[in-house]
């Protein structure tokens, strides 16, 4: 009852009203004050039905514990090429369009509660480049970034966070040497090492063929994990190389590997979902957001601010990543919060 | 005004300075435990884990310095994150670890209170103070600040606890003993309301 204990005095429960502006904080009165006097509270994802069971029965103690108000996270993804933003973004109304450090303020005010720099520059000789432009987003920058793209080795990720990168993401490294992962939770925290997913749709035979493969090599090759409700013949199997290699390897029972791992965070790009714009993949986020206990970034497939509502209160999904409905301008982060918010999604609002 | 940011060779501290100066402060980041004397404030700020900090922060003769011009000089002190658990008596991150002692108190794993509670707990929370205190002036209760952690400050005496944060049931976000201050949350990282955090820190003397 630590929560308890310490808001003995106020208790910092936001009722919301049917109006956003109208919300009071509630002091706790001596025998409780009666639940039934607020119109809605903002409660934790699927957490809905517990609270109106204990609102029903009255019980303060326990729905304390079940209220918390994390925000989901909206985080717009910006692809790099060379040190400078490609796709997108002319909408700003920059000077220099192509400025990760202007394109990053400008989210930044904008409400965009992280970034993802994806670094896209095909050579790995000019790495040097990126580095630099983590270093001047880091000292001009007062929000939290992460970086991902190109990275091979340790050292690749040491070079990163030594620029200003405070969570740097492993795609094709992780499955190519999942031992990159445990070094980067080791030596720069869990909180830090992020992990890119890209699963898409197989059968499975196909899959099959390939994790026997994998198995004859002595590599790590888990049997599928189905999604509840999903036929039995298709496979989400992780892609690598931009998802045009299949790997063998089924996504759920690969992110619960990888986060044992110490993977503090996933990234679950879904390769049927990406780039057409019809919404997120909810069976494949939600199947890895309930396998796992860190927190997963749904990535692919986002068109609306719809398809966003969907895949944070659909699935366990604690942010949602997009790239075209921002940058080029078909929504703003503050309306697509605006929207999440009227629906009931806790998201924090700036404006 | 001298603020000296505290560098015992875990990661890049850029933003923190960046964010400092941005304030109007007058900031270094040193390695040097001597720079500690003139400095009018200090900044703790947190890369990695617990023990791997300790281990740092002892090697480089940061332990006795910074404890003597916090205890003896009075200077105020400002943990963030992994800075504010290290301010602790000890910490289980990588091993039971002896803290800075500066906050009577243990660092703890969070704990999911849910089943849909993922740990680290990452994104933007609510901050309440539980004392009410200059370090927060301008900051309404239930404003957003950006966190990234698994593990939580538990001070052993609630004088000390003097904001929070509902997550995992609730956890304290904010610690104070005299002139030394800790917070969970990134202040470089949370938009306007962490650079007010930053200004009242610097208007502490």
């Amino acid at each position: 009852m630590q929560f308890h204990t310490l808001f003995s005095k106020a208790v910092p429960l936001l009722w919301y009203g049917s109006h956003v502006d109208k919300c009071e904080k509630l002091t706790r009165a001596p025998g409780g004050t009666r639940l039934c006097e607020a119109s809605s509270i903002v409660v934790y994802k699927s957490s809905l039905l517990q609270i109106l069971r204990l609102v029903a029965c009255e019980v303060w103690d326990h729905l304390l514990h079940f209220v918390t108000l994390l925000t989901h996270r909206i985080i717009p993804c910006l692809d790099v090429k060379a040190g400078r933003v490609v796709k997108g973004v002319n909408f700003l109304g920059l000077r220099d369009a192509g400025d990760p450090v202007e394109i990053a303020r400008q989210y930044d005010e904008a409400g965009a509660d992280e970034l993802v720099f994806l670094d896209i520059t095909a050579s790995h000789e000019k790495r040097d480049i990126v580095y630099d432009m983590v270093r001047k987003v880091a000292e001009q920058c007062f929000m939290p970034f992460t970086v991902g793209g190109g990275i091979r080795t340790i050292d690749d990720v040491t070079a990163l966070v030594q620029a200003g990168a405070e969570k740097v993401s492993i795609n094709t490294a992780a499955v190519v040497t999942p031992e990159i992962v445990r070094q980067t939770a080791q030596r720069f925290g869990r909180c830090a090492t992020v992990v890119n997913i890209d699963p898409k749709r197989v059968p499975r035979d196909g899959f099959e063929e390939r994790r026997a493969e994998r198995e004859k090599q002595g590599l790590f090759a888990p049997h599928a994990v189905i999604p509840d409700g999903q036929p039995d013949d298709i496979v989400f199997e992780i892609h690598v190389h931009g998802g045009r290699t299949p790997t063998g390897i089924d996504a759920i029972a690969w992110a619960q590997y990888i986060v044992e791992l110490g993977a503090g965070e996933i990234v679950l790009t879904s390769m049927d979902a990406d780039g057409v714009k019809t919404g997120y993949d909810l069976v494949i986020t939600g199947g890895v957001s309930s396998a796992i206990d860190v927190p997963v970034v749904a990535s692919g497939g986002c068109g609306s601010p719809e398809h966003i509502r969907q895949v944070l209160t659909e699935t366990d999904a604690d942010a949602a990543l997009a790239a075209s409905i921002f940058h080029y301008g078909e929504y703003s982060i503050q309306e697509t919060k605006q929207y999440l918010h009227e629906h009931g999604v806790p998201v924090r609002l700036t404006h | 005004m001298q603020v000296v940011v505290i560098d015992y060779g875990m990661g890049n501290l850029q933003s923190v300075l960046r964010a400092f100066e941005e304030c109007g402060a007058d900031v270094i980041i040193s390695d040097q435990p001597a720079s500690l004397k003139t400095a009018s404030h200090i900044v703790l700020p947190g890369v990695g884990a617990f023990s791997d900090a300790m281990n740092q922060i002892h090697a480089m003769g940061w332990h006795d310095a910074i404890r003597h011009e916090a205890i003896q000089s009075h200077v105020p002190l400002l943990g963030i994150c992994l800075g504010m658990q290290l301010l602790a008596d000890t910490g289980c991150e990588g091993g039971q670890t002896q803290g800075l002692g500066l906050v009577p108190g243990t660092v703890q794993k969070l704990v999911p209170d849910t089943p849909q509670t993922h740990i680290p707990h990452v994104g933007w929370n609510e901050f309440h103070r539980v004392q009410d205190h200059p370090l927060f002036e301008g900051i309404a209760d239930g404003t957003d600040f950006y966190f990234v952690h698994s593990y939580h400050f538990k001070p052993a005496s609630g004088q000390h606890a003097i904001g929070s944060t509902p997550y995992c049931g609730g956890f304290v976000s904010a610690v104070q003993s005299d002139n030394i201050f800790g917070v969970q949350f990134h202040p470089e990282k949370s938009h306007r309301p962490g650079f007010r955090i930053i200004e009242n820190f610097l208007n502490i003397n």
